[in-house]
């Protein structure tokens, strides 16, 4: 069913470089490149000592991105120091994904590339948050009122605050879905659970099963998957690194009925071992199944998502890949409000909302 | 074999089907497009470029091609699309050469991170390379221009690539590019100089690309030694002096003129520090070509200096 695309091959076993040719490596940078995953793919040939065996100009491209992820890790170390600075009066901030993955030395920071940086806080701190930041050079994104409105009334997020000087941006939630989505992982069963991050007293990472599963919510309720295959990747490493904690697996799926994910974990488990072969344990995989969808729903969506999570290049495309990326932008938005406020929003944002160019 | 045996509508026809590879230096970009000002343009300035067959492997994937929308009938546009992708907004379909020209600069300027990359244009004599550094409108393309009919050899005239590691000064040969006055000015310093058309409006105002020396694209791959950075300055009725200048400030103001200096972190501290150290560096002015050629050919290599 899935295309078994030169980049899959390398990501699920980074061994199969050993043998590729030139013409191989071309096709598999390009593929790389375009899912934002070259990094990625050079810090997994380095763990597995085969980066000595690429040819040379193959290596020197793995090369020149592993510049700038090394640079990136570097700056989120630069930007969390200036969020703690910023927020210290405020009380603990949990870090989301990437800045979560990289400050706790998780494995998908390695070689991830970011755009910004995500944290959560209570509802109620977000004003006095909001203000802190401003105060220390962050600004609002979204200055039309329209767009202010809908991020403050209805989504789960700030509108996006870019820093006056270094444009770093930063994503401030209160919670993982949108407000107005039909499902709502508690945000106080989140926050309750969140582990400290060692050696910092005001700095909170996810639990591990919540880690995942917010991923998980993340990718498959999003409406643009353009870092689809790449989120699906860190899924996937998640999942390798957290196997080992004692009890994981069961407490992963008890953790998903408690957030109302289990249609969530359900995906990411099924397109992870699909696309990566990810090793879920059979007891998970059985266990998994309250969150399984009909027969036909399923069949749609895995028409859906395993094109939509191919890299975004002409040698992994097909004829309905556009149509299933635009059918799934508007499932996204489906799942993100209900059906009349949707009409609402997107009624203003074709005919009133200014255009932007 | 060159890329001048091929006719004008063979080069077209390869460009349009299977595409062609064009080695520039050591990096090899594999090129399509239907456009035929762009195989013009590669017919006359990449002339003497070597005509390489067929490859496995390429460093860049680019084409040209006139976006699908509702102008293309009206006032048709062309977009540079990098492995698929738009870099850029179209332009104007009449400035498709100078957007590749441009698009080329940005595939090694936003990606080569094994070089510390400066914006500036490099010649080399005698085994040193003079880094040219300078903003837009310093005069750096006309005099780079002017030199390399004069002997110096061209390493670059856009991107100067210093390698970490060796601090050894990589050439990357591509047509100069002269803008508005500069364009009559280097045609009559030098009547046998192969310019192409003039392309007006351009965001850089009026353009048009000159043939880089047979000689230089045959030695693409004989690196240089550091051997000057020059920060040249045309202005109007002076003479062409040159006016030593501390090295610490020769750094920042090189380091304000890279592209990728704080992406390298301590690397690009070290390469840049190494540039400079072996370096002898100058502020440059000058009214009159001839008068800068002269001065040019009367710098002591810093080796004979130490």
């Amino acid at each position: 069913m899935t295309p078994n695309l030169l980049v899959f091959r390398v990501l699920r076993n980074p061994k199969v470089t050993i043998s590729l040719s030139l013409a191989d490596w071309d096709l598999l940078l390009r593929q790389a490149r375009c899912s934002n995953l070259l990094a990625r793919i050079h810090s997994l040939l380095n763990e597995q000592g085969l980066i000595d065996r690429v040819p040379p100009k193959p290596r020197e491209h793995l090369q020149w991105t592993h510049v700038i992820a090394e640079r990136q890790i570097k700056a989120v170390h630069w930007e969390v120091t200036m969020i703690r600075k910023a927020l210290a009066k405020v009380g603990p901030i949990i870090l989301l994904k990437g800045a979560a993955y990289v400050m706790a030395k998780l494995p998908p920071a390695q070689g991830r590339l970011f755009s910004d940086i995500d944290i959560m806080v209570p509802k109620d701190n977000l004003n006095e948050v909001e203000a802190a930041l401003m105060l220390h050079g962050w600004g609002t994104t979204h200055h039309d009122t329209y767009d202010q409105r809908y991020y403050r009334r209805w989504m789960h997020e700030l509108p996006p605050m870019r820093h006056i000087k270094r444009s770093s941006v930063i994503d401030v939630h209160h919670a993982i879905l949108p407000e107005t989505a039909a499902i709502h992982p508690s945000p106080d069963k989140l926050r309750s659970s969140a582990c400290s991050l060692d050696g910092y007293d005001d700095l909170k990472i996810l639990a591990p099963a919540d880690m995942v599963l917010h991923s998980a919510a993340h990718l498959f309720n999003e409406s643009e998957l353009d870092n689809g295959l790449r989120d699906l990747v860190d899924i996937d490493s998640l999942l390798r690194h957290f196997s080992n904690l004692p009890s994981f697996w069961v407490v992963l799926v008890e953790r998903a009925k408690d957030l109302e994910l289990t249609r969530a974990l359900f995906y990411s488990l099924r397109y992870t071992t699909l696309i990566l072969h990810t090793t879920i344990p059979p007891s998970t995989m059985v266990a998994i199944e309250i969150g399984r969808p009909n027969q036909l729903t399923l069949t749609i969506m895995d028409k859906l998502f395993t094109r939509a999570l191919m890299p975004d290049h002409p040698s992994c495309s097909d004829w309905l890949t556009n149509t299933a990326k635009r059918v799934l932008y508007v499932r996204g938005n489906w799942l993100r409000m209900p059906p009349l406020l949707l009409a609402r929003h997107l009624f203003h944002k074709a005919f009133i909302s200014p255009k932007p160019e | 074999m060159n890329i001048s045996t091929l006719t004008l509508s063979e080069l077209g026809h390869r460009l349009k089907k299977a595409g062609m590879f064009l080695q520039t230096g050591t990096f090899i970009t594999h090129l399509k497009t239907s456009i035929p000002s762009v195989a013009e343009g590669i017919r006359l300035l990449y002339a003497d470029y070597p005509l390489v067959e067929h490859l496995d492997f390429a460093d860049f994937h680019v084409s040209l091609t006139y976006p699908r929308n509702l102008r293309r009938w009206l006032k048709p546009q062309i977009q540079f699309l990098f492995d698929g992708k738009p870099p850029f907004k179209p332009l104007p379909a009449d400035q498709a050469f100078p957007m590749l020209e441009w698009g080329l600069n940005w595939c090694v300027s936003s990606h080569a991170n094994h070089y510390l990359i400066i914006h500036a244009a490099v010649i080399e004599k005698g085994g040193y390379a003079a880094v040219l550094p300078a903003p837009p409108g310093s005069g750096k393309s006309t005099l780079c221009a002017a030199l390399v009919n004069r002997g110096w050899r061209l390493l670059s005239d856009e991107l100067a690539l210093i390698h970490i590691g060796d601090g050894r000064i990589v050439p990357l040969p591509r047509p100069i590019s002269l803008k508005n006055q500069s364009i009559d000015i280097i045609q009559s310093y030098e009547p046998d100089a192969v310019i192409s058309r003039k392309i007006s409006d351009t965001m850089k105002g009026t353009v048009a690309h000159m043939k880089p020396p047979a000689n230089s694209i045959i030695r693409a791959n004989e690196t240089a030694h550091a051997g000057w950075v020059i920060f040249p300055k045309y202005q109007s009725s002076v003479p062409a002096q040159l006016k030593k200048l501390s090295r610490s400030r020769a750094f920042i103001r090189i380091a304000d003129n890279a592209f990728n200096y704080s992406l390298l972190g301590i690397k690009g501290f070290e390469t840049l520090t190494g540039l400079v150290d072996a370096s002898q560096c100058y502020d440059f002015t000058y009214s009159s070509l001839e008068n800068a050629i002269e001065t040019f050919s009367a710098l002591e290599p810093p080796a004979s200096s130490k």
